[in-house]
């Protein structure tokens, strides 16, 4: 595996949910990224995220980590959701939410699992 | 033929769907004009009876890989099956976000 590709397997397997995305959640610089952490936001359960603007080696390569062509990109326990529209339709649905708390709570386990 | 005409000539190939709308969003964003860079498709078909959403999103991206790669830049698919559509009131496509200027940030 490539350095970068390990960097983000790292990363998507490090955190319950993971929003690759241009700009931050704070200060979004895509519509689309900003739509879909503001839907991880509104569910109240912690996520982290990638500006891939500040990171070219990650915004050259992302696409082919999970043959996934445009942005934002949003893990949840390690496994690509989708995009933008996917995120919005399951905060819709209201499965969102029970992804994110299940993905916490496992990682949440596993951790304490290893310090014990 | 424009970018528009390709995708929907492929998708009705591909998809057979029962309504097919593929719009032109270049115009939201800072790009030249003409560019047919931004494009938003709501494809409603039994196609998708079955699938997981990620699922028909990677199908629908894989039939469009071509202009993907050639100045396609921005997608947003809505993939429903009839019953799905009709559920949601059988309108048009929920409307795109405004854009933010992140496709011009790197220069």
């Amino acid at each position: 595996m490539d350095a970068v590709i390990e960097r983000i397997d790292q990363q998507v397997n490090g955190h319950p949910v993971v929003i690759y995305m241009k700009g931050t959640p704070q200060m979004p610089q895509c519509g689309f990224s900003m739509r879909a952490a503001q839907a991880l936001g509104d569910t109240g359960v912690a996520f982290a995220y990638v500006n891939v603007l500040q990171d070219p080696e990650i915004f050259e390569n992302l696409p082919r980590y999970a043959d996934w062509p445009t942005f934002p990109q949003i893990y949840i326990d390690g496994e690509l959701v989708g995009g933008c529209d996917i995120t919005l339709e399951l905060a819709a649905s209201g499965e969102l939410k029970p992804m994110m708390e299940s993905a916490a709570a496992k990682q949440e386990s596993a951790s304490s699992q290893g310090a014990a | 033929m424009s970018r528009k005409a390709r995708l929907q000539a492929c998708l009705n190939t591909a998809l057979t769907p029962m309504h097919l709308e593929v719009s032109d969003e270049s115009h939201m964003h800072n790009v030249p004009e003409g560019a047919e860079s931004h494009f938003k498709v709501l494809a409603v078909s039994e196609a998708f009876a079955g699938e997981k959403l990620i699922d028909r999103h990677r199908r629908v991206n894989a039939l469009v890989r071509d202009e993907l790669t050639d100045g396609l830049h921005a997608l947003a698919i809505h993939a429903w099956t009839p019953q799905e559509w009709f559920d949601k009131g059988g309108g048009a496509a929920p409307a795109s976000p405004e854009c933010l200027g992140g496709s011009k940030q790197a220069s």
